[in-house]
């Protein structure tokens, strides 16, 4: 098998995967348990976790994520001032995007 | 007797028709919504070397923004198995609450086929219309809510995937902080909103950077490292600030932010 198959068939294992753990919790409660979860530690945990998971992977690594740190920077004060302001992930992404193609333009 | 049999049975179709109809009618908002959100998915996904079916395949088969985001993230930056399935199941963790409140307003004769079915479904927006709706839910009203986002998630995927080449390179460079820039997109108006929430996410920024620069943890790989933090941050906030008990709708409008 030459490497490019195997990084096919690596991608590949790994999609199958990620299709399992996004259907598992879907699936399991609304076939099997049909309970309502008790615990409040449990349930706030739930509620927690998608914010935590977004934060660790977003900071620091988004700092790394372009040509220069200037203009990952930029890019970044840029998505959070648009976010703070409520404006969708796609315009927050597009600006931050351009941010840093003009940036990089300049440095 | 037999023709009042017969035209139950065809009552009953009827219906099943009417009401997957109606599922689709409410989908339709959503696909629109998500078809931008998957353009850019295609397009990083494909800017970051896979073959624009590979995209597809992702989006076909998972469905959900911000944990297949991630995955193809690790993925691109050659991760092992071990931490590509557990990042993804935690953020994916969500679907769990939604999956129990939403079986518990399913009509209770609903099947463990459809069950199945409709739960592959289940996304922070189809959730978000489904709760809201008034009265108990029927399979064929899921399934048919389900088909419009699917539809818009896919053709974004490919279609964005398929111009994803055609850019200049520099262009292509910048698109690196476009998945960052929406994971920030999605976590800042919750803080925002939340004093809460925003402690929680520095938590998790905290462990995070320290397991980064210590070098005592340097053993501890980048997903590993996501997947610590996120559990010790939840936790603490768990522990801090135990949410008020809640309704299906407020649950719904809480969750359409992530």
């Amino acid at each position: 098998m030459g490497a490019e198959a195997m990084e096919l068939k690596r991608v590949l294992i790994c999609v199958a995967l990620m299709a399992l753990v996004t259907y598992i919790p879907r699936v399991l409660p609304v076939t099997i348990f049909r309970k309502q979860i008790q615990s409040r530690f449990i349930r706030s945990f739930l509620d927690y976790t998608p914010y935590a998971v977004l934060g660790a992977l977003t900071f620091p690594d988004v700092f790394f994520s372009t040509g220069h740190l200037c203009s990952a920077v930029g890019g970044t004060l840029v998505a959070v001032g648009l976010g703070y302001r409520g404006k969708s992930l796609v315009v927050v992404a597009m600006a931050a995007i351009l941010t840093v193609y003009l940036l990089e333009m300049l440095l | 007797m037999e023709w009042n049999g017969s035209m139950n049975s065809m009552e009953k179709k009827e219906s099943i028709k009417k009401s997957f109809a109606e599922g689709v009618r409410s989908g339709i908002p959503i696909g629109l919504g998500y078809f931008p959100v998957s353009f850019t998915f295609g397009f990083l996904a494909v800017a970051g070397g896979l073959p624009v079916w590979v995209a597809g395949l992702i989006s076909l088969t998972n469905l959900t923004s911000a944990g297949q985001f991630a995955g193809t993230n690790l993925i691109l930056a050659g991760a092992g198995y071990v931490e590509v399935a557990l990042t993804t199941f935690v953020i994916n963790l969500r679907y769990m609450l939604m999956s129990l409140s939403l079986s518990q307003k399913l009509e209770r004769s609903t099947g463990t086929l459809e069950r199945m079915v409709l739960a592959f479904g289940i996304t922070d927006e189809t959730f978000v219309v489904s709760s809201l709706k008034t009265g108990t839910l029927r399979a064929s009203y899921m399934i048919g809510l389900m088909t419009m986002p699917i539809l818009g998630w896919n053709l974004g995927t490919v279609l964005g995937g398929s111009i994803s080449t055609l850019l200049p390179q520099a262009l292509q460079n910048a698109m690196g902080i476009a998945l960052y820039a929406m994971f920030i997109a999605l976590i800042i108006p919750a803080a925002r909103k939340s004093s809460h929430v925003l402690c929680v996410i520095a938590a998790a920024v905290a462990v995070t950077c320290v397991l980064k620069y210590v070098p005592l943890f340097s053993f501890i790989s980048s997903g590993f490292r996501v997947i610590l933090a996120t559990v010790a941050a939840s936790a603490l906030g768990a522990y801090l600030f135990p949410r008020e008990e809640e309704t299906v709708q407020d649950d719904g409008q809480k969750e359409q932010e992530v």
